[in-house]
């Protein structure tokens, strides 16, 4: 049964025909061609699927297109300023090496952003387990940790 | 001049991509005409396959084809070859069954390829996946390698009837015996080296696409290695010729060696896609990539040391059953024989050293290299047993190390190895140090106030990176060359783009060859770029596997570059009218010795290409050299690792308190990317001692830890920040000095933890993964002992 799906993606309106068990993930990705946004298990373990609806962090392996019906989706591509500078969280990850392959980094950055907002000033532990719902293969989370500590003070600075 | 780019931590080239969404891998290619493809998986772990019908699949909405191993096997597809033929004791060749990518009337895994479905869509093929009716007859299976050699155990490969590929060995049995028979002291241990699964985030992908235009081949593929997939796909498994086939490893969300290997789906989607004239894309779910990747592990170990009175090592005897899976899979032969019997030595003076390994078939994946391959294995055994044998002696663990560390180099291993560099107690003293091993006693004392078990482990581990070298490894049984290409394509205008045959899937590459390209010639490091991972731009290349890249991609760059100094030489000494002999070169700038003449690089590399005033009569234009670099030895990265855990003996959870790691990997490129590899290995090796391990049902085979909710992967708050630091002893036989670095952090992590918690506990083993329950476990059974 196809349906129609409307919502705003990184600020675009968009809408398109689709399967009524099409998930989310699936229609940022092959609908709107937004391939940042990533699949690493398909049952809401790993996170690299971790986009921002309606200012949360969601798993968009785990919800269905429709469900975000009208909603306001930010993914990895419109993190950015337009102009392409790097968000604070962004430029954490970069300047202390936060990321290797870059396949969790995605989900990880916006995971990191959603915590941040409520976390100005958090621990490391606070940190290590609010990145319960996100696996990272490569850095062994000590320079994650790092990052989304100085990309949160670099957030709250911003403000 | 610039400070030296050699040592800075420079920010990666790589990142904006990758934090932007700009990355490229596998399953973000979707090509015109795109198809998709869903394999049928085996639920049993031995079964016949006794029929297969398509018809239902075939009439499901959207389906295109639907392809069996007779379909393959009635095109003349191969099975996948194995790259390294071990030769027995007996002196018999390894017994190589067939490994057909899509079963030829027996599943031998839970996992194993049956049939493939090809649709319009990704849920269109599922769907029909589901209709593919396979009439499958049950066969009792064997999962366990120790099981599996037993008298009458179920017999994985006519071929093998009692399921043993090899039975290996290396060193002086008589030798050893000999050294057994006059020891004071002989500690002994029973060894497990838990199977694991290697879980990269990003699951294995593959889209084959076939050109009638031109009669070509590309597949796109997460993959280490795509010219060695190249190689073996076309000339062992599809019959192609290699020019007509391109083979793309984009960005690949990490490898850890699983993806090294030429998988069948990989051969599967190449081939479909010229049966449709339409491209064919396969991405894992993650159930399949647990029950699908190459696994690593899986040894069961009886290992004995011999001692003086003193606690001076006389000898070693290790008998090893390791698990090989259903099939031979790539290197799987090699990795528990040539890279794990010669890494016994460790950092010790052992005079006589003897190891056997029985290569066992199971009903289980295939097993292979995974991070470390073999070196962690034997790592594992070493650290383990010399860390009980001063227990048993009653000599402090790092004063026995001290006892039996070599300490002149070159040093020949009665293990075939010869390490050219090292200094151990360099590395053991910088991290007693760190680690405060001399406030332990009063931290134990502490935390035993507070109920808490404290235990302190050590590692001094030694690896062997950058396998080494073609010629000795071609005697031994290897089927590949181990060489690198490097390619310095120096431009007009004086920019220059690398071309490796290294691949990086995470380890920074693109930032470290550039900085040794730019530290060379004198640019900054944005004037670089590197390219990998495409055997169209790449002349060729063995890829990224055993912590090689720098050592041995690294060192092919400098070779090039050598020659393109060579010839900037030339022409420099053209341009300034002077002779060849007095141009002297500096990071970037041509001197005539002895004059303040000079030409920029940039000058010359343009004069190459636009050789108005240009020697056209001994030299051509250009600028733009290649070169071939095979080792001439491996490279030794050691270190020393402390770990401290707590323990709480109401729950068996441990807690990483401290870990601490002193590595000496000879001349560090970019310290911030080598602190990160440590990280990650680190996590990985800390991973395999506390939270993994694969488990298959003994009695069906079904493999029980096939979700990251039943296989544990750490987590954030599993592991520890941790405390880093380095010391150099420079490899002396590549250009560079550089040794590897991408797995010692899991070779050497197992044993530090598993060191410091059966100090804890204060028993003499316990088997990975050491969870709260095996934990809490041991600590009752200890008190009733008690």
């Amino acid at each position: 049964m196809a349906v129609k799906v409307s919502m705003k993606v990184n600020g675009k309106p968009v809408s398109a025909e689709v399967e009524a068990r099409t998930l989310l993930v699936t229609f940022i990705r092959e609908q709107l061609h937004l391939t940042g946004t990533h699949v690493g298990c398909d049952t809401a373990q790993c996170g690299a699927c971790t986009v921002e609806m309606n200012g949360k962090a969601v798993k968009s392996c785990s919800m269905l297109a429709m469900q975000a019906e009208g909603a306001d989706i930010l993914t990895i591509e419109g993190v950015a300023k337009a102009d392409g500078t790097l968000h604070p969280m962004q430029a954490a990850f970069k300047e202390h090496h936060g990321l290797q392959c870059g396949f969790c980094t995605p989900g990880m950055v916006i995971s990191a952003i959603d915590f941040a907002k409520g976390h100005p000033g958090a621990s490391e532990k606070e940190v290590r387990e609010a990145l319960e719902g996100n696996l990272c293969r490569c850095t062994g989370y000590h320079n994650i940790v790092k990052a989304i500590m100085a990309g949160s003070k670099a957030m709250a600075a911003a403000k | 001049m610039a400070a030296s780019l050699i040592g800075a931590r420079v920010e990666r080239k790589e990142d904006y991509r990758f934090l932007t969404g700009g990355g490229q891998y596998t399953d973000d290619i979707t090509l015109p005409g795109q198809t998709y493809a869903v394999f049928v998986r085996s639920p049993h772990a031995r079964a016949k396959v006794k029929s297969i019908k398509k018809d239902k699949a075939l009439k499901a909405p959207g389906v295109l084809a639907v392809y069996t191993g007779e379909d393959l096997a009635a095109a003349k597809v191969g099975g996948l070859p194995c790259g390294w033929l071990i030769t027995g004791t007996d002196g018999q060749p390894m017994k190589e069954p067939p490994h057909p990518p899509l079963a030829q009337g027996e599943a031998r895994y839970v996992g194993d390829h049956v049939a493939v479905v090809i649709a319009e869509s990704q849920s269109a093929a599922r769907d029909a996946a589901e209709l593919v009716q396979v009439d499958y007859e049950p066969l009792p299976a064997v999962v366990n390698a120790s099981k599996a050699v037993q008298k009458g155990a179920p017999v994985v490969h006519e071929a093998a009837p009692d399921n043993k590929c090899y039975t290996w060995a290396l060193g002086d049995k008589a030798a050893v015996d000999a050294a057994f028979a006059k020891a004071a002291h002989v500690t002994k241990l029973d060894i497990v080296n838990n199977r694991l699964i290697p879980n990269a985030i990003e699951p294995r992908a593959a889209n084959g696409s076939y050109s009638r235009a031109d009669d070509s081949y590309t597949l796109y593929v997460a993959n280490q290695n795509p010219h060695v997939e190249r190689l073996l796909m076309t000339a062992f498994v599809l019959g192609l010729p290699e020019h007509k086939v391109r083979v793309v490893a984009p960005d690949v969300g990490g490898g850890f060696g699983s993806k090294i290997f030429l998988y069948a789906e990989d051969v599967v989607v190449t081939w479909a896609s010229r049966q449709l004239g339409r491209p064919v894309k396969w991405t894992a779910e993650r159930s399949e990539s647990f029950v699908s990747d190459a696994h690593g592990r899986d040894h069961h170990t009886a290992a004995e040391l011999a001692m003086d009175k003193d606690g001076k090592f006389l000898a070693m005897r290790v008998h090893t059953i390791a698990n090989l899976g259903a099939y031979l899979s790539t290197f799987g032969s090699s990795v528990p024989t040539y890279l794990y019997g010669t890494l016994l030595a460790g950092q010790y003076t052992t005079p006589a050293i003897y190891v056997e390994v029985d290569g066992v078939f199971t009903n289980t994946a295939p097993v292979d290299a995974l991070r470390g391959a073999g070196r962690p294995e034997a790592t594992y055994v070493v650290e383990r047993l010399v860390e009980t044998a001063a227990r048993e002696m009653k000599i402090d663990p790092a004063e026995i190390r001290r006892r039996n560390f070599i300490k002149t180099f070159p040093y020949q291993t009665p293990v075939a190895l010869t390490y050219d560099t090292g200094d151990y107690e360099a590395t053991l003293d910088a991290v007693m140090k760190m680690a405060d091993v001399a406030g332990f006693p009063k931290r134990k004392e502490e935390a035993a106030k507070r109920g808490k078990l404290r235990g302190l482990g050590y590692t001094t581990y030694i690896e062997a990176c950058g396998l080494a070298p073609s010629n000795v490894a071609g005697a031994l049984g290897a089927r590949a060359g181990l060489y690198e290409a490097g390619e310095v394509r120096v431009h007009p205008t004086g920019s220059v783009t690398v071309f490796t045959g290294s691949h990086s899937h995470g380890q920074g590459h693109e930032t470290t060859f550039a900085q040794v390209v730019a530290d060379k010639l004198g640019l900054p490091v944005e004037n670089v770029d590197v390219v990998h991972g495409d055997t169209s731009k790449i002349l060729f290349g063995m890829g990224t596997y055993g912590s090689r890249s720098a050592a041995v991609g690294g060192s092919a760059i400098v070779k090039a570059l050598d020659k393109v100094i060579a010839k900037g030489k030339k022409i420099a000494a053209h341009l300034m009218e002077a002779s060849e002999g007095d141009i002297e070169y500096d990071k970037g700038v041509f001197k005539v010795a002895g004059t303040d003449k000079q030409k920029m690089f940039g000058e010359v590399a343009f004069a190459a290409y636009v050789p108005h005033n240009y020697p056209l009569d001994k030299l051509e234009p250009g600028l733009n050299e290649n070169a071939f670099y095979d080792p001439a030895n491996f490279t030794y990265p050691a270190g020393s690792y402390v770990c401290e855990v707590e323990i709480d003996p109401d729950t068996g959870v441990t807690k990483i308190a401290n870990f601490c790691a002193v590595d000496d990997f000879g001349k560090i490129i970019n310290p911030m990317i080598v602190e990160g590899q440590v990280h990650g290995g680190l996590t990985h090796g800390i991973g395999q001692a506390l939270t993994e391990g694969c488990r298959y049902d003994p009695e069906t085979g079904q493999l029980l830890t096939g979700s990251f909710g039943d296989y544990c992967i750490p987590r954030a708050d599993d592991v520890p920040s941790f405390q880093l630091d380095t010391r150099e002893t420079p490899c002396t036989h590549n250009p560079l000095g550089v040794k590897g670095c991408g797995e010692a952090g899991a070779i050497g992590a197992p044993a530090a933890v598993m060191n410091a918690i059966t100090d804890a506990l204060g028993v003499k083993d316990l088997p990975m993964p050491a969870t709260a329950e095996t934990v809490w476990k041991a600590i009752r059974a200890n008190r009733k002992a008690a």
